[in-house]
């Protein structure tokens, strides 16, 4: 676990931390899923979050976003709660969630990202479908913008969400496995993005699964089994020994 | 038949029934493509059939058998038991259906026993409470389609208003928990408004039956559109046009009683649609599967053809012992490949025509990318031993 200082630029900025997690607790009946989770993301940063299967991982990012109930803890955005700071927050859900035999197209799906904006009773319009395809082409789909969503690939349903997320222009997003069985065309435009999104100062805190590529593609990292077994730049935190505490001592280590 | 659909203009009771018919069909259409999308469909069932103990009871408390009275009576039975249904899903581990199927014979079991009550009772006004169960639409007046067209109003109001957030709600939920949409409570209206639906059905189809006007509109439609706006418009349309041939059908003999027919009207418009729906009906997909096939086996036809025409001579018996096939098998393929343009007769016997040539060269690209399977040649065999 990693113990902030207590001096008094540390408490600043930690007070306006993109996302600031504290004694979060997730039980599903008796079985706790995450136990007592402090956290600390800093600002600007591709973020990855990294465990075992069934170590809470999506848990931990429904949990932060009130999808799922906390037992315990406290969750900051900004120093803002989740309703305070909503708009300022993206997410992009793991692709299975959805049935993507609905009857829509790829452009209203990502047109769903400008809701939020558009507040109760009020219909998407030419401007918010403009919009749309301007994030379609971020993530290269924007020749699919009719398609109905059926007829996508892993891949493009990963980027047609990524693309939703992008139109709700937030400064602080949470996604949940995207690089998960997606072709090496939607890895690679997802990494775009991830990059423009860290040049235009918003924040990204991803969970992944891959050891491999973790190191390559983030700035920071938290390791979670349950518990925070670790978090802190990456450098720092991609040991061996940290590795092995997360993932047990059977892990083979990748070089 | 003419005669008959100029009578909805002047019959009275035709014209009442018709309209209280196409009304149910309107609204059971656009509350059953949402109940369909979020896989609620049965839950339209349980709470029409939970609706007949709430009519008895309405009218053992009031003794009234104002049809809207009771149709309140029904609607807040039927509300009740989705709740309840949706409380059980959250706090216990029983499945879905059985909380579903449990939930329904036990409102309707009561609602059963409440009607044996009233009607062994001494009340003699009780008669023509059971007309619920199964419907009894030629008692429809205009004072009833008043009713149904404020209910249904209500219920379409509701959904032109928040159709976007119904939209989001029905596809991703959680999505729509992270941008701060209220997805219980919307979730409870739908519900509520389907509730609607069901008071609507209670005279025309009854209880029994109500679940078809939810479900096979939408389902109907689902097959003709992949757009969402499109297909809610679609299945009010077919719910319509089953409620208005329901109540002709019935209103052209003597003892055909509507509701049943309504049913087997939108049933029919159902069938139809599963079969011949462009894209999704059965029909074309039975044609397109035939159709690869058949291109598939020419191509692999083709293929043979073009190795024999490059490293031995092509002609029906050589065909026919690569393929492992008769002689005279091996004759037809060769006519159909010739038919295609792809073979043709040279001096020296059969040759590929440079169509079929470059034919079969594209093929044999397109096959480079595709993974190896096992079967090839040898080499490969020997090569993927397991070591």
């Amino acid at each position: 676990m990693i113990h902030t200082q207590s001096n008094p630029k540390a408490l600043l900025s930690q007070s306006l931390a993109p996302l600031e997690v504290r004694d979060l607790t997730v039980a599903y009946r008796e079985k706790p899923v995450l136990w007592d989770v402090d956290l600390q993301v800093p600002v600007g940063q591709l973020c990855a979050i990294v465990g075992p299967n069934g170590a809470g991982k999506s848990t931990l990012i429904k949990a932060v976003l009130g999808l799922i109930p906390k037992a315990s803890g406290q969750v900051k955005f900004f120093g803002q709660t989740l309703v305070e700071a909503r708009s300022r927050i993206g997410y992009v859900p793991q692709r299975g969630s959805v049935d993507w035999d609905f009857p829509t197209s790829v452009l209203d799906v990502v047109v769903m990202g400008l809701y939020g904006k558009l507040g109760w009773f009020r219909r998407p319009g030419k401007l918010e479908r403009d919009a749309a395809l301007r994030c379609l082409e971020q993530v290269s789909m924007s020749e699919f913008a009719g398609r109905q969503i059926s007829q996508l690939s892993g891949g493009q349903q990963q980027r047609v969400f990524l693309a939703r997320a992008l139109a709700q222009d937030s400064d602080l997003y949470f996604m949940d496995e995207p690089f998960a069985g997606v072709d090496a065309v939607t890895e690679d435009a997802i990494l775009r993005v991830l990059h423009e999104l860290k040049e235009h100062g918003k924040t990204v805190v991803v969970v992944h699964h891959d050891l491999e590529t973790v190191r390559a593609y983030f700035d920071h990292l938290t390791l979670l089994n349950v518990q925070v077994i670790a978090s802190g730049p990456m450098d720092e935190t991609f040991t061996p020994e940290n590795l092995k505490r997360t993932y047990g001592e059977r892990m083979i280590m990748v070089s | 038949m003419f005669e008959l659909v100029s009578q909805i203009f002047t019959d009275y009771t035709l014209r009442n029934v018709a309209l209280g018919s196409a009304m149910l069909g309107v609204i059971g259409g656009v509350l059953g493509a949402f109940a369909m999308l979020r896989r609620q469909s049965l839950l339209g069932d349980v709470l029409a059939h939970a609706a007949l103990p709430g009519i008895c009871l309405a009218f053992i408390l009031t003794g009234s058998k104002a049809p809207l009275i009771l149709l309140l009576g029904g609607g807040l039975a039927g509300w009740l038991a989705s709740l309840l249904v949706l409380a059980v899903l959250r706090n216990t581990r029983l499945p879905e259906d059985s909380a579903l199927g449990v939930m329904l014979s036990s409102f309707f079991g009561f609602g059963i026993a409440l009607l044996t009550f009233i009607q062994h009772g001494n009340n003699a006004n009780q008669a023509g409470l059971d007309k619920f169960i199964f419907g009894q639409a030629a008692t429809i007046l205009a004072s009833d389609v008043l009713n149904f067209i404020v209910l249904g109003g209500i219920a379409l109001l509701v959904v032109g208003l928040l159709y976007k957030e119904f939209k989001l709600l029905s596809f991703d939920p959680g999505y729509a928990v992270s941008l701060g949409l209220p997805v219980r409570g919307l979730g409870t209206l739908l519900t509520s408004l389907t509730v609607l639906a069901v008071m609507v059905g209670l005279q025309t189809v009854g209880v029994v039956l109500m679940a078809a006007m939810l479900i096979a509109p939408a389902a109907a439609a689902r097959q003709w559109t992949d757009r969402l706006g499109t297909m809610i418009w679609l299945s009010a349309l077919f719910g319509a046009m089953a409620g208005v041939s329901g109540a002709l059908i019935s209103a052209s003999r003597e003892n055909l009683p509507t509701g049943p027919l309504v049913i087997l009207s939108i049933s029919a418009i159902l069938l139809v649609s599963l079969f011949f729906a462009p894209l999704r009906g059965l029909v074309w997909d039975w044609a397109r599967t035939r159709q690869n096939r058949r291109r598939i086996h020419l191509e692999r036809l083709l293929l043979d053809a073009h190795v024999l025409h490059n490293h031995d001579v092509l002609t029906p018996q050589t065909l026919a012992e690569r393929r492992r096939e008769s002689v005279a098998m091996a004759q037809r393929h060769l006519e159909a490949l010739r038919s295609l343009g792809w073979v043709q007769q040279s001096q020296k016997g059969l040759a590929l025509t440079p169509a079929g040539d470059q034919k079969a060269h594209e093929l044999e690209q397109a096959m480079r990318v595709l993974p190896r399977a096992k079967g090839e040649p040898p080499a490969t065999f020997l090569g993927s031993n397991p070591s």
